[in-house]
């Protein structure tokens, strides 16, 4: 009897703790972002569809049960891109043993001159987990907007060289999005989000 | 006889003049070059500097022999956007030490032509144009880094990033 009332109150608990897992963290309480800015009230890149380097379609879904951090850049920028890149691989670093948990995903704004191949040894020559997501010039398009990412192609000679947004997006587990995190910020600030929003959703 | 050793020690004079006003001539220095290395099949990367010129003068050109196109680009931020834009004269002032970083001017190698791989050498040859409108040219060996390093000045500001 005390047997079964105990596995019940377990089973209880366990649907109590699926609710609140299903139910996200509740954003009024406590997401108190020391240098980020709280996304909990925005809706920015819910359905984006886009192929990663093996030719896999990745969704927003694809990153359930990670804490997807997302930017976008090209590969032909010698400044911003790979600082961004740097200081993801250095937040990984930094969150030692919960690095495990964070998916750094780099969306190419320049799917023209981006190869796949390009793109997939560009974002894993700073971290092998890193992924890249790349599409058509039309779906990058899409997704940018989606995104609320600025992005312009500025002449440059015979070439061209592109301005865009340069902050990164972080979601929780289930695909909210909850966090951003400016280009200013150094890895150890980033990593202190990061490792508030994970304790709390 | 005379007359003629005259005008060879003349002759003398004027080239060791020569030599002196070609140095003179070289007076902005390179310091901390360096290019970040790329992945294979990357055309484009960055090179970065500081330089310092003793008198006025411009940036007005860079080549190397590893790109087929090489430009001053300007990155500038603009609330979260990140700008740029090519730079077709880069004003050095006398005495001030300008700074070519991934927070400002670079230096961007197009179309590169081969792998540039972390160790190598890459040979870079700037044009700069005094305010007196003289052209020098400055033969710089700029090291490769790793894909992840920053300029010194960031590197210091954001802690070990290296």
């Amino acid at each position: 009897m005390t047997d079964l009332l105990s596995r019940r109150a377990v089973v209880a608990g366990m649907g109590v703790l699926g609710l609140g897992l299903l139910a996200g963290c509740n954003p009024a309480r406590g997401l108190e972002f020391k240098y980020g800015k709280n996304m909990s009230n925005e809706i920015l890149g819910r359905s984006f569809r886009l192929k990663d380097p093996q030719g896999n379609v990745r969704t927003l879904s694809s990153f359930y049960g990670s804490m997807p951090m997302i930017f976008f850049g090209f590969t032909q920028c010698p400044a911003v891109c790979p600082t961004a890149l740097a200081r993801a691989a250095q937040i990984k670093k930094l969150m030692g043993r919960d690095a495990g948990f964070l998916q750094v995903v780099f969306i190419t704004l320049d799917p023209e001159r981006d190869t796949p191949e390009v793109l997939d040894t560009y974002v894993k020559a700073f971290d092998p987990s890193f992924t890249a997501l790349t599409g058509t010039p039309e779906e990058i398009d899409q997704v940018a907007r989606e995104f609320k990412v600025f992005y312009e192609r500025v002449p440059a000679g015979d070439t061209y060289t592109i301005s865009h947004s340069s902050t990164s997006y972080v979601y929780d587990s289930r695909g909210t999005l909850r966090l951003s995190l400016g280009h200013s910020l150094n890895a150890k600030e980033c990593t202190e989000d990061l490792l508030t929003l994970m304790e709390i959703c | 006889m005379a007359v003629s050793l005259h005008s060879f020690t003349r002759r003398l004079a004027a080239v060791a003049l020569l030599g002196l006003s070609a140095s003179a001539m070289a007076d902005t220095t390179v310091s901390e070059p360096w290019v970040r290395a790329s992945v294979p099949q990357q055309q484009a990367t960055g090179a970065f500097m500081v330089l310092t010129a003793e008198r006025d003068s411009a940036l007005v050109g860079v080549a190397s022999p590893v790109a087929k196109t090489v430009q001053i680009h300007q990155m500038t931020m603009n609330g979260d956007v990140m700008g740029m834009q090519q730079v077709k004269v880069l004003a050095l002032p006398a005495g001030k030490p300008v700074t070519l970083d991934a927070n400002g001017y670079h230096v961007m190698l197009m179309g590169l032509k081969q792998q540039v791989k972390e160790g190598e050498q890459v040979p870079l040859t700037l044009t700069i144009k005094t305010a007196e409108g003289e052209t020098q040219t400055l033969k710089v060996q700029a090291p490769v880094r790793g894909l992840t390093a920053q300029s010194p000045e960031h590197a210091h500001d954001h802690g070990n990033m290296h």
